[in-house]
C-alpha cells in the first residue's frame, strides 16, 4: 500500500494477493474459501492480511473439505456471490473434481445457470514436494466442458488474469505455479485491470517457436538465451481454455518449427492438444516434425536428483531447439 | 376438526395451515402423481426418450416440505421430488415438455427425466452424483447468512446418499458455519436395489447430534406433518440457529426407474405401505371436512390432459443448438429471480 511508484515491483505471489485485495475492495460479492487462509494467511501466505482487512465473514477458514469448499462456492455463486476458493495444493483438487466437472462446469449448459467461481490451484514442482505436492492437474479440466483454465507466468499476468477470472461469469481454474511465487518479480500496475484470456509473445523470433505456459515459460526463456545466434520466438499461452488458436497458428506460420513444453505429464497434456491443432490446421507451414518436451508419465518423485530427471529442464528444451534448428 | 381416518397426526387441526392450504397440499400431490403417470405413459409409448423415474408414494415429503418455504427460498430437489418443482411454480406443461426433450421444456432438451430445475422459480436441478447438491445448498445458505437475508436453502436426498462423503462434508460444514440450511432425508428404504440395512447400521437421523445439528423424524407420508417440521426448521434457520436434518420416513412404491421391476422388494412391504398412501391420507382428511376431493382430482386430470396436449405440440430443439450455451456470455442471473408463487408464508 505504501508504494513509491505507480508501477511497483511485486513478486508473483504478491501480485496474486494484490488481485484478491483489489477485487475484495471493489466488489462485496467476492469472498474467499479455503483451508488455513485466515489467521494463518494460507500455506503460502497468499491471503496474508486479508482476514484483518475483510473479516472472517469474507475470508472463510473452512474445515478440510475440498468438495464442500467448491460445492458451497457454486451455491454461493448461483445466488449472486463471487467466491474464490483456494486449494491448499493443486493436488487436492482431485477431491473436489466432482463438484468442478459435474456441477460447476455443466450448470450453464444444463440449466442456464452461471457459476462464477474461481478455484486457485498452487501447482507445479521443482522443490521436492513429492507426488502429492507437485502436480500439474490442468489437463483434467481441459477435458471437461464449461471450464476456463488459466496459468500465468509473470507477476503482471498473475494479477490481471486473476482479476479477469473473478469478473468472468464462468467457473475458472487458476493455476498459480508455486515455484514462481517468490522467484518471479516484475512491474505490476496498481488497482484493477484485466488481462485477456489470450497468448502473449514473450520474445520475437522467426526461425522457431517455443510454446509454453506457467513456470515453463521461464525455463524455456533460459534455454533460448543460451542460443543467441538463433531467432527463436517464445509464446506464453497464459490461457489454456479458451486456447488462443489464432496466436498459435500465426506463430507456426511465421516460424515453421515448433517446440511445445509442458511441465505436466506427457500423455494428453495441453501440448498434445496444441500439437494436434498445428497438425490439423498448419501442417503445410511446418518444416520439421513438432517436438514436445514434457514430464514423462510418472508421479513426481521426491529426491532432487529424481525430480530433476523428470521435469523439463533448460538442457532438454535447449536440446530440442538445437535438434530442430539443425533439421 | 378431527378426521376419522387420519390417525393421530390429523387429530388436531394444523396450527399453521388454513383449509385452502390443506386443499392446495392435496392438489399438488395429485398433480405430482398425475404428471408422472402421464410421463410414464408417454415413456411406454416411446415418446419420452432415455429413462423415466417417479416418486410414487413419496409425494407428501417434497410437497409438504416445499410448501413450508418462502418464494425466495431455493430448493435442490432430487429424483422423487417432482412436487417440489410444482409447488415452486414450474408449470406441468413445461415439465412434460422437458420429459419429451422439447425446445421449450425446462432444460431445452439438454437434460432428461428428473434432471431439471427452473432457476427463475428458485429450483436448482440435481446432478446424478449424490448428494452433490447438499453442499451447493450449504453455499446458498452461506450467502444468505453473509448478506443478512431472511432466506434458507433446502436440499433433498435419499437414504443411499447418506453413505457418501459429501453428506458428511455438508453436514459438518453447515454446522460449523451455522448456515440457514434444511436437509431433507427421504428415507424410502431402497437405494436402487440396496435396502437401507445395507447402507448403514445407525439411522442417519441419529448422526445429526454428532454434528451438532437437530435431527427430526417425521412421517414422510403425512404431508401436513412434513409441512410442520420443515416450517419449524425454517424458523430455526432464519433465527440464526443453523441447519436441521429432517428425516422423512417413506417408501419408494415403484422401481428405481421404469426399467426396474423391483423384484428385490418383498410384496408384503409394498402391501403395508399401500395402506399408508399419502394422497389417500390427505384425501380422507379433507373429505371429512366436506371437501369434494373427486372434483379436485378431476380438475387435476383436466389440467394434465391440457398440459400434455400442449407439450406434445411443442417443437424439438434445433440440432445446431447442441453446441451452444456451454459458457455464460452475459451477466449471471441468480437463482430465484423470477416469481415463485407458492409459499407457506404468503
Amino acid at each position: 500500500m505504501e508504494r513509491l511508484s505507480l508501477m511497483p515491483q511485486l513478486t508473483y505471489l504478491e501480485a496474486i494477493s494484490d488481485a484478491l485485495r483489489v477485487a475484495m475492495r471493489e466488489d462485496e460479492r467476492v469472498i474467499l474459501l479455503g483451508e488455513d487462509i485466515g489467521e494463518h494467511g494460507g500455506a503460502f501466505k497468499v491471503t496474508d492480511g486479508l482476514l484483518a482487512e475483510f473479516g472472517a465473514e469474507r475470508v472463510i477458514d473452512t474445515p478440510i473439505c475440498e468438495e464442500a469448499i467448491v460445492g458451497s462456492a457454486v451455491g454461493a455463486a448461483i445466488v449472486g456471490m463471487r467466491p474464490v476458493c483456494e486449494m491448499q495444493f493443486a493436488d487436492f483438487v482431485a477431491c473436489a473434481f466432482d463438484q468442478i466437472a459435474n456441477v460447476a462446469g455443466k450448470l450453464h449448459y444444463r440449466l442456464g445457470l452461471a457459476a462464477p467461481i474461481v478455484v486457485r490451484l498452487p501447482s507445479g514442482g521443482g522443490f521436492s514436494g513429492g507426488p502429492y505436492h507437485s502436480q500439474n492437474p490442468e489437463a483434467w479440466f481441459l477435458h471437461s466442458p464449461g471450464l476456463k483454465v488459466l496459468a500465468p507466468s509473470s507477476a503482471e499476468d498473475a494479477k490481471g488474469l486473476l482479476l479477469a477470472a473473478i469478473a468472468d461469469p464462468n467457473p475458472v481454474l487458476f493455476l498459480e505455479h508455486k515455484n514462481l511465487y517468490r522467484r518471479v518479480r516484475g512491474e505490476v500496475p496498481d488497482g484493477s485491470y484485466a488481462t485477456p484470456f489470450a497468448a502473449r509473445t514473450v520474445r520475437e523470433g522467426d526461425e522457431l517457436v517455443v510454446i509454453a505456459y506457467g513456470a515453463m515459460v521461464h525455463t524455456a526463456l533460459e534455454a533460448i538465451e543460451q542460443l543467441p545466434d538463433a531467432s527463436i520466438r517464445l509464446l506464453d499461452l497464459r490461457s489454456l481454455a479458451p486456447l488462443d488458436e489464432d496466436a498459435i497458428l500465426a506463430a507456426v506460420r511465421d516460424c515453421s518449427k515448433v517446440v511445445i513444453v509442458d511441465e505436466a505429464n506427457y500423455t494428453c497434456a495441453l501440448g498434445a492438444q496444441v500439437s494436434s491443432l498445428i497438425a490439423e490446421r498448419a501442417f503445410e507451414y511446418l518444416e520439421a516434425p513438432i517436438v514436445r518436451v514434457a514430464t514423462p508419465d510418472v508421479p513426481i518423485p521426491f529426491a532432487p536428483v529424481l525430480e530433476r530427471a523428470v521435469l523439463p529442464s533448460v538442457e532438454r528444451i535447449r536440446g530440442a531447439c538445437d535438434e530442430l534448428l539443425a533439421y | 376438526m378431527p378426521s376419522p381416518a387420519g390417525g393421530a397426526a390429523a387429530a388436531a387441526a394444523p396450527l399453521h395451515l388454513e383449509q385452502s392450504d390443506r386443499v392446495a397440499l392435496l392438489r399438488f400431490m395429485l398433480l405430482h402423481r398425475a404428471v408422472e403417470d402421464r410421463g410414464a405413459s408417454l415413456y411406454k409409448q416411446g415418446k419420452v426418450p432415455g429413462s423415466f423415474y417417479d416418486g410414487r408414494g413419496q409425494e407428501a415429503t417434497c410437497v409438504g416440505a416445499t410448501f413450508a418455504l418462502a418464494a425466495a427460498d431455493p430448493v435442490c430437489p432430487l429424483i422423487r421430488d417432482l412436487g417440489a418443482h410444482l409447488v415452486k411454480g414450474t408449470p406441468p406443461r413445461d415439465v412434460l415438455a422437458h420429459y419429451l426433450g422439447r425446445a421449450d421444456g425446462v432444460s431445452h432438451g439438454r437434460e432428461g427425466n428428473v434432471h431439471f430445475g427452473d432457476a427463475a422459480h428458485g429450483v436448482v436441478g440435481m446432478v446424478s452424483m449424490l448428494p452433490d447438491m447438499m453442499v451447493v445448498a450449504v453455499g446458498m445458505a452461506l450467502a444468505f447468512k453473509l448478506r443478512g437475508e431472511q432466506r434458507c436453502a433446502t436440499s433433498f436426498f435419499g437414504d443411499g446418499a447418506t453413505s457418501v462423503g459429501d453428506w458428511h462434508e455438508a453436514m459438518n460444514f453447515a454446522a460449523v458455519m451455522q448456515v440457514p440450511a434444511i436437509f431433507i432425508l427421504e428415507h424410502n428404504n431402497y437405494a436402487y436395489s440396496t435396502p437401507s440395512a445395507r447402507q448403514f447400521l445407525v439411522d442417519p437421523v441419529e448422526r445429526a447430534a454428532a454434528y451438532g445439528i437437530p435431527g427430526v423424524s417425521v412421517d414422510g407420508n403425512d404431508v401436513e406433518a412434513v409441512f410442520e417440521v420443515v416450517r419449524e426448521a425454517r424458523e430455526r434457520a432464519l433465527s440464526g440457529a443453523g441447519p436441521t436434518l429432517v428425516s422423512a420416513q417413506t417408501m419408494r412404491m415403484h422401481g428405481h426407474g421404469l426399467h426396474d421391476d423391483a423384484r428385490y422388494v418383498p410384496p408384503e412391504q409394498l402391501a403395508e405401505w399401500t395402506l399408508r398412501d399419502p394422497i389417500e391420507l390427505q384425501s380422507k382428511r379433507l373429505a371429512a371436512l366436506g371437501v369434494d376431493v373427486d372434483a379436485l382430482a378431476a380438475d387435476v386430470k383436466a389440467e394434465v390432459d391440457k398440459a400434455t396436449e400442449e407439450a406434445l405440440a411443442m417443437a424439438l430443439p434445433d440440432p445446431a443448438s447442441a453446441t451452444t450455451g456451454v459458457f455464460c456470455l452475459g451477466e449471471p442471473i441468480p437463482v430465484g429471480s423470477g416469481d415463485a408463487p407458492w409459499s407457506g408464508f404468503r
